[in-house]
């Protein structure tokens, strides 16, 4: 449970940060740690550099804007989930936040090392993806703006280039929908078997428009498009038969916890359960 | 029996009542551990200190062509890199086990030529710091070339395996069978045979600190000082005195502050061996602290059995015989009691039940995994978990109340003590009223009550039972392997302070808190006048240490025989300074005082002081006030109880939500309170952690799967309702204090209570039984099955019941 050797920066500036991280091929940001460092210990991860960006100033902010509110990379998932900007105007991300791990991993965990890690159950990535976030990333040549949809590249893989910090995150806000995260938590790790997000609106007694982020089942999260597409115009009472095709075209993973075939069983009920919660969520 | 030293004066406070036996006292080693302020073997730092880590096998099954250490020789800061080719002097790690037929593989510290798990120690690299040491183990290069691995248990016994020695030419490590009655002839005249298959699943013991050592070599005194996170500082001394060839004059072994061991550091390990012998080797203290992977790997597992249980009865549900076979899986080598805890589980198999005849057949299977041993509970979880699911089942089969069907077959307390047909005597026991107490608690009448609305709305709620009795206060020495007594060391200081060398090894249990309680009261002291030194070979006397659920009933009793030797001679010194006789003395607050006559008396100070300085002493008294006594069990305790458990499965995702836990257990007189409930606390979450969660899978080729934290699910606070506690007290007469033991009691009774209760709530979908762990995907693969097909009983039932199941196994919501 010991790393391989690695050097360590901890720069105060953007600009250095970014100078440090192009300056060698395996460099690597360091964050909150809880995914990188376990990662190192077991030598599965061996950067040469850890260029840690916690104590550069002005990463960590909630902030409401015009449009929505920008979230900065290093906010910790427990400051995401007592936001009251976030509680009052698009609860989805602190609903999220307030179910991973555990107080430790909510107390140092962040937002944007979760969302670099891409790890295939961790509870964000459905969030960001039902919330068509946007992620925005510098490099030494600027900045870039990714769609949720198109950052995620595969189990632990994201469109983030090697060169590139993960600065903020912007979501819009949901007032008026029916908003919830539904989980089903491994009992060791805590990490998602089946974490579903889901944003309705609603047109009089009719849902207008679904979005169901899922995570846990695949490689990576998705939109489980065709849960989507069935709830389009429908009554509350379409919600099961939707829900029943939460897994339609997924590659669905399997551990010694949860087989493909229960995950394929949970993830229908769990949508089922967070999509009924969301229409009760927005009755209220 | 034995019977106390009578002291002289004031009676005993044996009763369990006095002014600190009976109390809620905080630990006194609470402070330093919560503050972190106290010293683990890891927390040493010895001038010159080196460190070593260990190349270990990836491979369950492999023979190693060739190791080459050049690279891990030439990291810069590596002292030396060892292989079995260097440690050859060292000795065998030890089995301390004898029984007939026992196959006992050699067991070398360093794997020579083979290795036979994955985790098994390959080669050590000693170095100037850890990170230099770990990272040079990384380089040393091994060849491997793998072989066929074994892993299931009744592969491993068929023609179509691979042996795991070859020199035995199977896999077979011993058998061994208890029987008695006529079973024959039980199950012939049987109403109903009820049989059922349990696993019960191969688990990790986890103590909160890993194991660790630290070796320190001083050749000019030719003396080797061993500080080690273990249960057994005396025995791991003579061991290690036989593993390095030093006379066992020349080593002392500490167990500084010892993070819990739960039978994990009831053993003697490898890295015991070799991390002395390095430290003679390279001239320095050497380092060896073990990682969390290294402790799911190569510290001892607990359970891993395959059981087939029949019970026969009669109709009205008396018991009329019962037949178990057990395959116990050992692991690739035996650690120091591995082939033991099975017996165990075959003495403690007629549970607390009456039962005429009986036959266990247990065989012990080598494996390529890691050895299994003392678990908490060793032993007794398993031949719980088989009593109490089968009786169970019979209860349901029967269409008895499981209460009812329990209670029915107990003996009466005053058939005690009772002779179990597997030859065992029960001391002393109220097993009905333990469970008419728990039924209470629990308000078991509203949870039926409750259990019958929820089915009429199409939920499943659980209401389980479990009784149980075990053994403990490991025991009289004829029926141990390195005998059971404990010693006990009082020595009351010239300041009137106490000090108790006892040759228990608290772990996490608090007896620096409970043994002074005992002490006090007997003294007339208070607990803090009360220093209870254990742990260090070179201040204690030999003692066996802290398993079994022993160190009260027979560490505790040797500190309370000690004592009374004290007293006995401080009533003398005050009867003669008082011009009395020694049996008018009396112990009150800080004093002695005559009982008859004119009332005089002197302070507890003033009779130390005169012990001390013998200016004025009776003729052949011994000056100075220490007394040691070695004090011999007469019997095994056996605590019992009943506990009762209440569940809600989600049947739709398999998940189950317990509602409600109650415990009423009977460990004799309490000494602390607060100490027994965080006994049978920590007892239930390990216990309830196997039933649930808990499991160590090891795959087809012999990989440990759940080998981390975020693989194994050891339960958090969080998972657990609050417990609700209660107690009926029946002092054993086997010990002069009436204690019995709480240690394990938790682990034992709640593993089976949890499977009842599930099973119970999932019955009328005619489910019996679930393997342990009842993870959400185990529960929910129950139900499906059971609502896609028609329940096959396994027992032979009449026509008429069958049906019945078959309507309602698809009563479904
Ligand atoms: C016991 C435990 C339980 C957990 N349970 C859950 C859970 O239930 N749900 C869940 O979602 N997660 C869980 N996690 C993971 C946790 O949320 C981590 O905090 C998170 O995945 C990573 O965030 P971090 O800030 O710790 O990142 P780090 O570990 O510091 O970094 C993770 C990766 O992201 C990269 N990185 C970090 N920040 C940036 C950035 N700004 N720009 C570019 N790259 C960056 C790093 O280089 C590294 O590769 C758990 C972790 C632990 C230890």
């Amino acid at each position: 449970m010991i790393p391989a050797n690695f050097d360590y920066e901890s720069p105060r500036t953007l600009s250095e940060a970014l100078d440090l991280l192009a300056s060698r091929e395996d460099a690597k940001v360091l964050a909150g740690g809880h995914s990188l460092l376990p990662a190192m210990k077991l030598r599965l991860a061996q950067p040469a550099m850890l260029v840690d960006i916690g104590r550069i100033g002005g990463l960590s902010y909630i902030k409401e804007f015009a449009d929505g509110i920008a979230i900065g990379t290093t906010t910790t998932h427990a400051e995401v989930a007592a936001s009251e900007a976030l509680l009052r105007n698009s609860p989805l991300l602190a609903l999220a936040a307030a179910q991973i791990g555990d107080i430790q991993v909510r107390n140092r965990g962040t937002i944007g090392g979760s969302l670099a890690q891409a790890h295939p159950a961790a509870d964000y990535p459905a969030a960001v993806l039902a919330l068509d976030a946007e992620i925005v990333a510098h490099s030494r040549s600027g900045e870039r703006v990714i769609p949720a949809a198109q950052f995620f590249t595969g189990m632990f893989s994201t469109a983030l280039r090697n060169d590139e910090i993960l600065t903020e995150v912007r979501i819009s806000r949901t007032t008026g929908e029916g908003v919830t995260y539904k989980k089903f938590h491994h009992p060791a790790s805590g990490y998602a078997v089946v974490g579903v997000a889901v944003r309705l609106k609603f047109s009089g007694s009719n849902i207008d428009s679904a979005a169901v982020g899922i995570t846990g089942v695949a490689d990576l999260a998705y939109r489980a498009s065709a849960v989507e597409i069935a709830l389009r115009g429908k009554p509350v009472s379409a919600i099961a038969d939707a829900a029943a095709r939460a897994a339609n075209g997924v590659d669905i993973i399997g551990d010694y916890f949860a087989s493909a075939e229960y995950r394929q069983h949970l993830v229908t009920v769990m949508t089922r359960r967070a999509l009924e919660e969301a229409a009760a969520s927005r009755r209220k | 029996m034995a019977t106390p030293a009578k002291a002289p004066g004031r009676p005993s406070k044996a009763n369990g009542k006095g002014a600190w036996v009976g109390r809620r006292l905080k630990r006194k080693e609470d402070p330093r551990l919560i503050r972190g302020i106290s010293h683990y073997t890891d927390d040493f730092k010895l001038a010159g200190m080196v460190y070593c880590a260990f190349a270990r096998s990836p491979h369950a099954h492999a023979d190693i062509k060739s190791i080459n250490t050049d690279a891990a020789k030439g990291t810069p800061g590596v002292i030396g890199v060892f292989t079995a080719q260097d440690t050859t002097s060292i000795g065998p790690v030890p089995c301390a086990i004898q029984m007939p037929g026992l196959k006992v593989p050699r067991h070398p510290v360093l794997a020579e030529g083979r290795v036979r798990y994955v985790g098994e120690p390959v080669a050590v690299v000693v170095a100037e710091d850890l990170y230099v040491a770990r990272d040079a183990a990384e380089k040393v290069e091994v060849e491997y070339e793998p072989l066929p691995v074994v892993t299931d248990m009744e592969k491993a016994l068929s023609n179509d395996t691979a042996y795991v020695h070859d020199e035995f030419k199977s896999n077979q490590a011993f058998t061994h069978t208890l029987k008695n009655g006529n079973l024959e002839a039980a199950f012939k005249k049987a109403d109903k045979v009820v049989k059922q298959r349990m696993i019960n699943q191969r688990l990790c013991p986890l103590a909160m600190e890993p194991r660790a050592v630290i070796a320190e070599y001083l050749p000019g005194e030719n003396r080797l000082t061993v500080w080690s996170s273990t249960q057994i500082p005396h025995l791991l001394k003579t061991q290690i005195s036989l593993l390095v060839g030093l006379p066992e004059t020349s080593v002392r072994v500490i167990a500084p502050e010892v993070g819990g061991g739960f039978g994990s550091k009831l053993n003697v390990y490898s890295e015991e061996g070799v991390v002395p012998w390095l430290s003679m080797k390279v001239g320095r203290p050497v380092k060896w602290n073990e990682g969390r992977r290294e402790n799911f790997m190569a510290t001892i597992h607990g359970r891993d059995t395959i059981n087939d249980v029949e019970l026969a009865l009669k109709k009205d549900g008396t018991i009329l015989g019962m037949r178990s076979r057990v395959l116990a899986d050992m692991g690739a080598y035996h650690q120091l009691l591995t082939p033991l805890i099975p017996q165990l589980t075959a003495l403690m198999h007629a549970g607390c039940y009456k039962i005429p005849a009986i036959q266990i057949d247990i065989i012990g299977v080598f494996t390529n995994k890691m050895s299994t041993d003392a678990y908490r509970g060793a032993g007794r979880p398993e031949a719980t978990y088989n009593v109490e699911r089968i009786m169970d089942i019979a209860a349901r089969e029967l269409e008895m109340d499981p209460a009812q069907f329990r209670l029915k077959n107990f003996p009466k307390s005053k058939e005690f003590p009772y002779t179990t047909i597997t030859g065992l005597t029960y001391d002393s026991a109220k097993y009905q009223e333990s469970l008419a107490k728990a039924l209470k608690l629990s308000g078991y009448d509203s949870l039926r009550k409750r259990q019958k609305s929820a089915r009429k709305n199409g939920k499943y709620y659980g209401i389980g039972v479990s009784t149980y009795v075990e053994i403990c206060a490991i025991g009289p020495s004829a029926a141990t392997p390195a005998g059971g007594w404990e010693s006990a060391t009082v020595r009351i200081e010239p300041t009137g302070k106490v000090t108790l060398l006892t040759g228990a090894s608290p772990h996490g249990q608090g007896e620096e808190t409970t043994f002074a309680q005992l002490i006090a009261d007997e003294l007339g002291l208070v607990p803090d006048d009360i220093n209870v030194v254990h742990g260090d070979t070179a201040v204690v006397p030999y003692g066996l240490g802290t398993y079994g659920s022993r160190a009260t009933a027979v560490g505790g009793s040797a500190a309370y025989m000690a004592t009374q030797k004290l007293k006995a001679k401080m009533a003398t010194l005050a009867a003669h300074l008082l011009e009395s006789k020694p049996s008018d003395i009396v112990f009150g607050r800080r004093s002695l005082s005559t009982k008859s006559g004119k009332k005089k008396s002197l302070s507890f100070g003033d009779v130390v002081t005169a012990a001390y300085t013998a200016h004025k002493i009776p003729a052949g008294f011994e000056p100075g006030l220490e007394a040691t006594h070695f004090f011999e069990p007469s019997n095994f305790t056996f605590p019992f109880g009943a506990h009762i458990a209440s569940v809600e499965v989600d049947a739709e995702t398999g998940e189950v939500k317990i509602d409600k836990y109650v415990a009423v257990d009977d460990c004799g007189n309490v000494i602390n309170p607060m100490l027994v409930a965080g006994q049978i606390h920590g007892g239930l979450a390990q216990g309830i952690g196997q039933a649930m969660w808990e499991e160590l899978i090891y795959n087809e080729d012999g990989q440990l799967v759940t080998g981390t934290l975020m693989d194994y699910t050891m339960p958090k606070a969080h998972f657990f309702p609050e417990f609700v506690l209660d107690h009926t007290v029946t002092p054993s007469p086997v010990n002069p204090m009436g204690v019995k033991g709480v240690g394990e009691a938790g682990t034992i009774a709640s593993t089976p209570c949890m499977v009842n209760a599930v099973c119970d709530a999932l019955s009328p979908l005619g489910i019996r039984h679930i393997d342990m762990p009842l993870k959400p995907e185990r529960v929910w693969r129950a139900i499906r099955q059971a609502e896609s097909a028609p329940p096959k009983a396994e027992s032979e039932e009449s026509p008429k019941k069958q049906s019945k199941k078959g309507t309602a196994g698809r009563r479904r919501p």
